[in-house]
């Protein structure tokens, strides 16, 4: 067991390593051969032959590409200082590079930002479980009823609309017309002010998981409809015990797991920045930056949250399988 | 010990309650569906005393099963919408259980009923230790005992099932257990309440040769051990052969014969019995011949042919005077305890039998 896990996080180092080579590829070898110079887009108005080479050297840039890739590699593990002479800009590890933008490094803001995208997800993952494998689990059980019906053709319009429409569609009705709620202020924490990041939260989070909630509650509808079919339902139930028994613990714990399957890489992807709802809400999370920083042309900053993104998808997978194998006793881990 | 004791006279459907220990009388269980509505089990009867045996055949389809989970109240949303129909006495021990009230009949199964299902992989839960789930139906209808005592009780049963290494075993998942070991621990799950009636819903049919008669043993010892009346559904007479006190033949969800086994064997007296019995391999058989199937294949249960349902396979319905073919044959007493459902006069059907059919037994 431990020598499978030490086996798959060495795999996920690999695949990390995969996706930064990617990356890098993608974001720095791409404008070399399009002749665009990247410099052009750390210097901004002051763009001089000088001031330009200067930046060159600074940012490693006039070095080939395989050190600048052995450097970036570098400096996400120990760190790494961009120097011209006395203008230094220090780097911490793990260095995911320089902001165009900000002229500062990336990894502080997707740091910050990560806590805003997971207590969005969290708080969408805990609504959506409840209400969406709950609504599976009622429709499963009453099947081909008008509950049944109204709940799936709910779950269908939550599994087509996109974020964009119920999100804005929220906000007008319940923020500027009805007047119940406060737009979302980014700068609200949980520190600062629990009370207003709860109310600037809800419509996030509601819109989130109607989203999530749909796909569930079709996912548990069916696999419940499944599990009722299994012989060993039969068995519970030649048994004697309750419907609340065969219900709740034997069908319960075979349908919620491949939920969890599918929930751990959900969560795992949200993670990585939920890009709609946080441009819709205005929340400064990594889906934000991602956003932010591919219509700004900020590479560091798109490089850095894919890295991101990644670690937390690879992590969701290793989580889950060796959850599953807790879960199901026929899995064996090797 | 009498031989009325196993009574197989035909029973009418009244509200009182009937001496034997289990008796259903006229059992109908209609399933409704898109095409049609399915007559599964379309009018049957049978009594059982206590610590007797009744095996229940008949091909795939024919209501077997049907009936043994109309027993055990196992039908779902029974008289809902799309829900099957149900009608009929079912009396176990002085209780009516079609009409009584869900809750009632849950705590009987698993407690005063039992059922061991076919495929013992797929019966048991893959989550939970074999341990587990045997404990589970023992303390749900035994709630004051504690979780050791009920651990010992489970471990008791498993080794009484012939399970080796029980302590180590009970902590197991089904999963680690061979077919046969499963098929036991199974067995033990449905005697963890000692319930007085045992239904076997064809327990051998998954398993290798060797293990059925292993655990056609066991049941039978358990049987005797326990005093439980048993009743086992089989597709295969070899199987009731040496088991069954007496035979229900089942065809197209009617009882086309019953009576005491002996009789069944040495005198059956339906076409199909006959059939039955010669596509069955005997040891005892003197002749190297091939074993004779029944031709054809089980009838819709949806549109039944008229009259006989046999007759569409049947060799003798020629000789019915086209009777066979328009009016549904009643079952009708052939001998001591004996019923058969067939038009062929008596003496045509002696005659068939000891000519035709017997030589080739």
């Amino acid at each position: 067991m431990l020598l499978y896990i030490l086996r798959r996080l060495l795999n996920v180092v690999v695949m990390l390593l995969v996706v930064a080579t990617i990356t890098f590829g993608i974001f720095f070898l791409v404008p070399l051969l399009q002749h665009t110079d990247p410099v052009m887009r750390y210097i901004g108005k002051n763009a001089n032959p000088v001031a330009i080479a200067g930046i060159k050297v600074k940012l490693g840039l006039d070095k080939p590409v395989y050190e600048q890739f052995w450097l970036y590699l570098k400096g996400l593990v120990v760190g790494r200082d961009y120097a011209n002479g006395n203008d230094v800009i220090h780097c911490p590890a793990p260095c995911f590079g320089i902001s165009t933008q900000t002229q500062t490094p990336v990894w502080p803001t997707l740091l910050h930002d990560v806590t805003v995208t997971g207590s969005l997800a969290a708080g969408a993952a805990v609504l959506w479980l409840v209400f969406g494998v709950g609504t599976g689990v009622v429709s499963a059980l009453r099947k081909r009823t008008a509950i049944d019906r109204v709940a799936m053709v709910t779950a269908l319009a939550g599994v087509s609309l996109p974020v964009y429409f119920t999100g804005l569609a929220a906000s007008a009705l319940f923020v500027y017309n009805l007047g119940w709620l406060q737009p979302t202020n980014p700068d609200v924490t949980f520190t600062s002010d629990p009370g207003a990041w709860f109310q600037g939260m809800l419509l996030p989070w509601i819109t989130l998981a109607f989203l999530f909630a749909a796909t569930y509650a079709r996912l548990t509808r069916a696999t419940m409809l499944d599990v009722l079919g299994e012989d060993y339902i039969r068995t519970a139930r030649a048994k004697g015990l309750p419907e609340r028994t065969v219900i709740g613990k034997h069908a319960m714990r075979s349908t919620l797991t491949p939920i969890m399957t599918v929930f751990g890489m959900d969560l795992g992807g949200l993670l990585g920045g939920a890009i709609l709802t946080e441009n819709v809400f205005n929340l400064h999370g990594l889906g934000f930056d991602a956003l932010n920083g591919i219509t700004k042309n900020d590479l560091p900053m798109i490089m850095g949250v894919t890295l991101f993104a990644a670690f937390f998808i690879v992590m969701a997978n290793l989580i889950v399988d060796l959850l599953y194998a807790v879960v199901d006793p026929r899995v064996r881990l090797a | 010990m009498t031989d009325s004791q196993t009574s197989t006279t035909e029973t009418t459907v009244g509200g009182t309650a009937p001496t034997s220990f289990l008796s259903v009388r006229d059992l109908r269980c209609h399933f409704p569906t898109d095409d049609g509505v399915v007559k599964s089990v379309d009018g049957i009867s049978f009594e059982l005393e206590r610590g007797k045996t009744l095996g229940i055949v008949g091909e795939s389809g024919s209501g077997k099963s049907v009936t043994s989970l109309s027993i055990m109240g196992l039908h779902r949303n029974v008289g809902k919408k799309n829900g099957p129909r149900m009608s009929g006495e079912i009396w176990l021990d002085g209780q009516e259980l079609i009409g009584a009230g869900r809750e009632e009949v849950r705590k009987l199964r698993g407690q005063k009923m039992a059922m061991i299902f076919q495929d013992p992989l797929t019966a048991m839960h893959p989550y939970y230790t074999v341990g587990q789930q045997i404990i589970e139906g023992y303390r749900q209808h035994n709630p004051q005992a504690n979780k050791k005592a009920a651990r010992d009780h489970a471990i008791q049963l498993l080794d009484r099932v012939g399970i080796p290494q029980p302590d180590k075993r009970v902590d197991q998942h089904p999963h680690e257990f061979s077919g046969g070991m499963r098929q036991r621990a199974m067995i033990a799950m449905a005697l963890a309440n000692n319930p007085s009636l045992l239904i076997a819903d064809e327990p051998t049919t998954a398993l290798d040769v060797t293990v059925q008669a292993q655990i056609l043993d066991l049941i039978r010892d358990l049987q005797q051990e326990f005093g439980s009346s048993v009743i086992i559904i089989t597709h295969d007479l070899g199987v009731v052969a040496e088991l069954a006190d007496d035979i229900l033949v089942m065809y197209g969800g009617k009882c086309v014969e019953k009576g005491p086994a002996d009789k069944i064997f040495s005198e059956p007296e339906h076409p199909y019995t006959w059939g039955l019995l010669g596509s069955m391999p005997r040891i005892d058989r003197e002749l190297q011949e091939r074993l004779v199937p029944v031709q054809g294949n089980p009838p819709s249960l949806i549109n039944l042919p008229n009259g006989c349902a046999f007759h569409p396979r049947c060799p003798y319905a020629d000789r019915t005077e086209g009777l066979s073919k328009t009016e549904v044959p009643r079952l009708t007493s052939v001998g001591q305890d004996h019923l058969a459902a067939c038009h062929l006069p008596l003496e045509v059907r002696q005659q068939i039998f000891t000519e035709e059919i017997a030589p080739r037994l």
